[in-house]
């Protein structure tokens, strides 16, 4: 879905955000609670300036007003595959998105993210992924690589990757996968605007993903290894 | 290792667990689900790939200077030190660990190209869990410690991870950066990035110009006992998360693009960074480097 559609679908009449570049910022309105939207559109890639502008939209929602919660909308390739990128340090840059949401969270600013179009990699772990909880719509598309891709990295058969893909939600793109392994925590259909109130509402602060992978029965391990880790007795 | 002083032994030529071994006070480490304990990928096997026993990263508890720490481990020899559903866990559990224990420091020994591609989706997941599971630790004024010294570098997600925490230390034979210089010359072809001309990917993100770009905040020698100085240096030193700190790094940051944002090439930074021969740094060693950063350098990690 395009931004432009999005929005009326989540607030109505009710919003304010502009659209600069690739980034999308400003406010809206959810019966009467302003919200601060940040995002990027257009599958952006998310090079060093389109990170650093995330971050000042996100810090100066902190900074000016306490509380405020914050929706990030997710449309991305990932990250920007430049050598200027790296040599300026984007992984820097990138984390630096991320700590700008954590601060957030942890100052009490409800943070929802969610995947209207597509995501992608690492451009997703430090946007959509380090929000309180991601949502996604039905129709969006989440993947860390394409088959093809996949195929010539791992040196494995595409085709015994797509086979696998039909049975295993961990080596298939699709929404309902990460659902499944509990990345995303549902997917918003119908009335957008009930979806996100619920949200706003009721989504955990805490991590909840690889317990929700377990339940759901797409990620069977995670929750139990770091368990075990976590309690195994300790050494005098 | 067969040298007579084992801290002296390269930690970029040792195994993950040696350099565990060496860090940590002699005799102190204690491995939690370790090789024994069969812990392995359930996605690997599916795909005809052979796994290990530890899927690629040592967890557990020991003592440094007398202190009590949590250490991982990661072997890059093991696919690239990528992290998987297992491998993710075991540092999110560390992660959780530290929250009931408080030790003096949460060490972690990265080597990593990130996300483990044969478990694409659960990979992406688990680096974000990592990543919130350390930011957590961070909040509760445990300091956390990326050392970086592997063959393999620290790369996609871990490299998000790494300036996550609160201190960073490196080699000058280490690499810290996003996308791999094969991606992008995959991506772009070989005029954007000469995946083969090492020169070019050291300058572009090796430890010396992560050093002088205030990417890593202590730089060292390839050898074990040199990451043993530093991370002792570092104990009970925590960063607090505040938005003076934020906004701090986000002037940095900005400065940064403003002063750098066109140059071709790292040797040019190095110049405008007051560095007269800017050529030779990639001769020096960590102590020659060390000696000639600008005090008024940009600094440490938010």
């Amino acid at each position: 879905m395009i931004w432009t559609d999005l929005l009326p679908g989540l607030f109505g009449e009710h919003h304010q955000v502009n659209r600069e570049g690739e980034l999308l910022r400003g406010t809206a309105q959810l019966d009467g609670q302003t919200l601060a939207v940040v995002g990027t559109t257009d599958h952006a890639a998310i090079g060093v300036e389109l990170a650093l502008a995330q971050a000042r939209a996100v810090l100066d929602t902190v900074r000016d007003h306490p509380g405020r919660p914050i929706l990030l909308l997710v449309d991305t390739q990932g990250q920007r595959l430049r050598r200027r990128d790296e040599l300026l340090g984007i992984n820097r840059y990138m984390a630096h998105l991320g700590l700008c949401i954590e601060l957030a969270r942890q100052r009490g600013h409800r943070v929802i993210g969610l995947v209207y179009d597509q995501a992608l990699s690492g451009g997703f772990i430090t946007s959509g992924l380090i929000a309180d909880a991601c949502y996604a719509l039905p129709e969006a598309e989440i993947r860390v690589m394409r088959l093809p891709a996949m195929a010539r990295v791992t040196k494995i058969d595409e085709s015994r990757l797509a086979a696998l893909a039909e049975s295993n939600p961990v080596f298939a793109p699709g929404v309902e996968n990460y659902v499944a392994m509990g990345g995303v925590r549902a997917l918003w259909r119908g009335d957008l605007a009930a979806q996100l109130r619920d949200a706003l509402a009721h989504t955990p602060t805490t991590d909840e993903r690889a317990r929700d992978g377990a339940e759901r029965g797409g990620r069977r391990l995670a929750a139990e290894v770091a368990q075990r880790v976590a309690e195994h007795p300790a050494q005098a | 290792m067969s040298l007579a002083n084992p801290l002296q032994a390269s930690f970029a030529e040792s195994t993950a667990r040696e350099r565990v071994l060496q860090l940590l006070d002699a005799g102190s480490f204690t491995e939690i689900l370790g090789p024994s304990a069969r812990v392995m990928s359930p996605h690997l096997s599916q795909l005809g790939v052979p796994s290990s026993f530890d899927d690629g990263v040592i967890v557990g508890e020991g003592r440094l200077g007398d202190q009590a720490v949590l250490v991982a481990a990661q072997e890059g020899e093991f696919m690239g030190g990528g992290v998987g559903e297992v491998h993710g866990a075991k540092l999110v559990g560390l992660f959780q660990r530290a929250l009931r224990q408080r030790p003096a420091a949460v060490l972690v020994l990265a080597e990593s190209g990130g996300v483990r591609l044969h478990e694409a989706n659960a990979g992406l997941i688990a680096v974000s869990e990592v990543m919130r599971a350390l930011l957590a630790t961070r909040a509760a004024g445990i300091p956390t410690l990326m050392l970086i010294g592997g063959a393999n570098g620290c790369f996609g997600g871990m490299g998000l991870v790494a300036r996550c925490a609160d201190h960073v230390v490196m080699s000058d034979a280490a690499r810290l950066s996003m996308s791999g210089p094969e991606v992008i010359e995959s991506s772009h072809g070989v005029e954007e990035f000469d995946a083969k001309d090492r020169a070019l990917v050291w300058r572009t993100t090796g430890g010396k110009h992560r050093y002088l770009m205030g990417d890593c905040d202590v730089l060292v020698d390839d050898q074990l006992g040199a990451f043993r100085a530093a991370a002792l240096q570092l104990l009970g030193q925590a960063r607090p998360l505040t938005l003076e700190a934020l906004e701090h790094e986000h002037a940095l940051l900005a400065g940064r693009l403003a002063d750098h944002g066109d140059a071709a090439d790292a040797v040019d930074i190095w110049r405008r960074l007051g560095i007269a021969d800017a050529p030779s740094v990639v001769n020096l060693d960590a102590a020659e480097l060390r000696l000639l950063k600008h005090p008024a350098q940009e600094g440490a990690q938010p």
